[in-house]
């Protein structure tokens, strides 16, 4: 069970469209232009893709099937959990690989979240926030940055975690992305431009806050055996999904403070067989620049409280102990609901990053964080 | 002619209509379990603790403390346009359960985590009383 999946998929094929804030394609459009370049990168043909798992927000299986003329799809799915879907997917390719229904799932996301429906009414109409529509929305708590702000709080109460911390993090994106050709912020950062953005929700600032983007982004997961012909297949060492206590609502949750990923870690660290000092690249959902922090505590890079601290010094810098967001993330590349985060790690562990290549990079990590605190998290190694 | 009212409006399930209901008579009323008395909230069919599906209904005592909170500036929502910034509390019940609400008439920095709080109740729409919360009197 440990190892369950450990080997068996790797990831063959990656692909994304230009990312911005007014995209010229519909969302399904930038989902098959993607999936194709990723098709084409893992020396594919599109008919030789038999599972198909799309974002859960947007275009269905189906109209990627019709899209790109797929007739012989065994097996498709959606893993419904806001930004923790991408690698909660990988999870789901790799397990009906290894049960031996499909050779090559297309996870694919595409989406025009800048150019239609922005991200408060977007949720707004998800199952997923039943519970928050109901009781929370009525008395004014709408939006992500309002339902997670109060974790924030409580981290800043407990912990003496501060805003100087979240900047750290903000300023580290925004020089990450200035280093890649496919993001959107490219203007400096420093640390007082992020303290005299406007207060969003306290204590998030605007520039403690995700992007809101335009693009696609898909990877091809392969099996093990099926990948050996591919250019530089990328291992799955260890993936899991982890839901929090109460994932339905944050406000009931016994500790607002602990998330489903402080579950999903210790499963995939014990699949992949590494350790923490293993990982040479992180990619951490970075919706909020607080996000990050309590990612590092559930992932066990730290202790729950530490993350401020931990961040601190140029430790999640390109050069530093921990290289995390090497295209700059949601808050300075472009948010494609951690899509890109996957993408990015296996552009890494190819040793492919360009300008932001962590030399010597073998290991890596990617998570997901979404809905109400849903996690999932996937270890990955270059194919020897 | 009153103005429109624009803020979300809930939609009541099966499950939790005593709770609408209560708060039209100006009362929170909590699910218990009838068998193990288990407190839940928010209102849904089942004891998570027993996995009882019976169910009483209990007037909560309106005291609690914060446990976190938000200060929302940006008006994500048309209807709480005029009321920014406002403040987000979360608040651990007497009862054993949250309840998130404004909580009104207090300076940001005042907020901290145990602030003894109480329920106020207003009226939205003829329809529709929500509960909201001040600093304990
Ligand atoms: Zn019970």
């Amino acid at each position: 069970m440990a190892d369950s999946l450990n080997g068996k998929a790797a990831i063959t094929g990656i692909g994304e469209t230009e990312y911005s804030r007014g995209a010229d394609k519909s969302s399904i459009g930038l989902m098959l232009e993607a999936s194709l370049k990723a098709i084409l990168d893992a020396g594919l043909k599109p008919q030789d893709i038999d599972g198909v798992i799309p974002y859960s927000l947007g275009p269905v299986g189906e109209e990627i099937m019709t899209g790109l003329n797929l007739t012989d799809v065994r097996f498709s799915a959606q893993t419904p959990m806001g930004g923790a879907s991408p690698v909660a997917a990988l999870q789901c390719a790799a397990a009906v690989i290894a049960a031996g229904v499909c050779n090559h799932v297309l996870v694919v996301l595409g989406r025009r979240g800048s150019s239609d429906s922005r991200v408060a009414n977007r949720i707004a109409a998800m199952p997923q926030f039943r519970q928050i529509s109901e009781f929370e929305n009525p008395i004014g708590a709408i939006a992500p940055a309002q339902l997670y702000a109060p974790m924030a709080r409580r981290h800043m109460e407990l912990y003496g975690t501060n805003e100087d911390q979240f900047a750290e993090i903000a300023v580290t994106m925004r020089e990450h992305a200035m280093l890649n050709d496919n993001a959107i912020m490219k203007k400096p950062m420093t640390v007082e431009d992020h303290h005299a953005s406007r207060m969003i929700s306290d204590p998030f600032r605007l520039f403690d806050c995700c992007l809101e983007s335009d693009g696609g982004t898909a990877v091809i997961v392969s099996a093990a055996d099926r990948a050996k012909d591919s250019r530089a297949p990328v291992t799955i060492l260890g993936v899991a999904e982890g839901h929090p206590d109460s994932p339905s609502t944050i406000t009931q949750r016994p500790d607002l403070m602990t998330l489903g990923l402080a579950k999903a870690a210790p499963r995939a660290f014990e699949m992949a067989g590494v350790k923490h000092a293993d990982i040479d690249v992180a990619q951490i959902y970075d919706c909020f620049t607080y996000m990050v922090i309590c990612e590092l505590e559930d992932l066990g890079f730290c202790k729950k409280g530490e993350g401020g601290a931990y961040v601190e010094g140029g430790r999640i810098r390109l050069g530093g102990e921990l290289p995390t967001n090497t295209h700059g993330g949601l808050l300075s590349q472009a948010h494609i609901a951690g899509m890109n985060h996957v993408y990015e790690l296996v552009r890494q562990l190819r040793g492919e990053g360009g300008a932001a290549q962590v030399a010597g990079a073998e290991i890596g990590l990617v998570t997901g964080y979404g809905d109400l605190g849903d996690g999932s998290v996937a270890i990955m190694q270059k194919a020897s | 002619m009153s103005d429109p009212y624009l803020k979300p409006l809930p939609e009541p399930s099966i499950d939790s209509l005593p709770y609408w209901e209560g708060l039209k008579d100006r009362r929170v009323m909590l699910q218990r379990c009838s068998d193990c008395r288990t407190v839940r909230h928010y209102p849904r069919p089942m004891c998570g603790e027993c996995h009882s599906m019976e169910v009483d209904w209990i007037e909560a005592s309106g005291k609690g403390r914060v446990y976190s909170w938000t200060v929302a500036h940006h008006p994500f929502h048309i209807g709480f346009k005029a009321e920014t910034p406002y403040i987000l509390a979360t608040v651990d019940l007497e009862e054993g359960v949250r309840i998130q609400s404004q909580l009104l008439d207090v300076d940001p920095a005042d907020m901290k985590i145990g602030l003894a709080v109480e329920v106020i109740f207003g009226q939205a729409t003829d329809d529709l009383v929500l509960p909201y919360f001040r600093v304990a009197k």
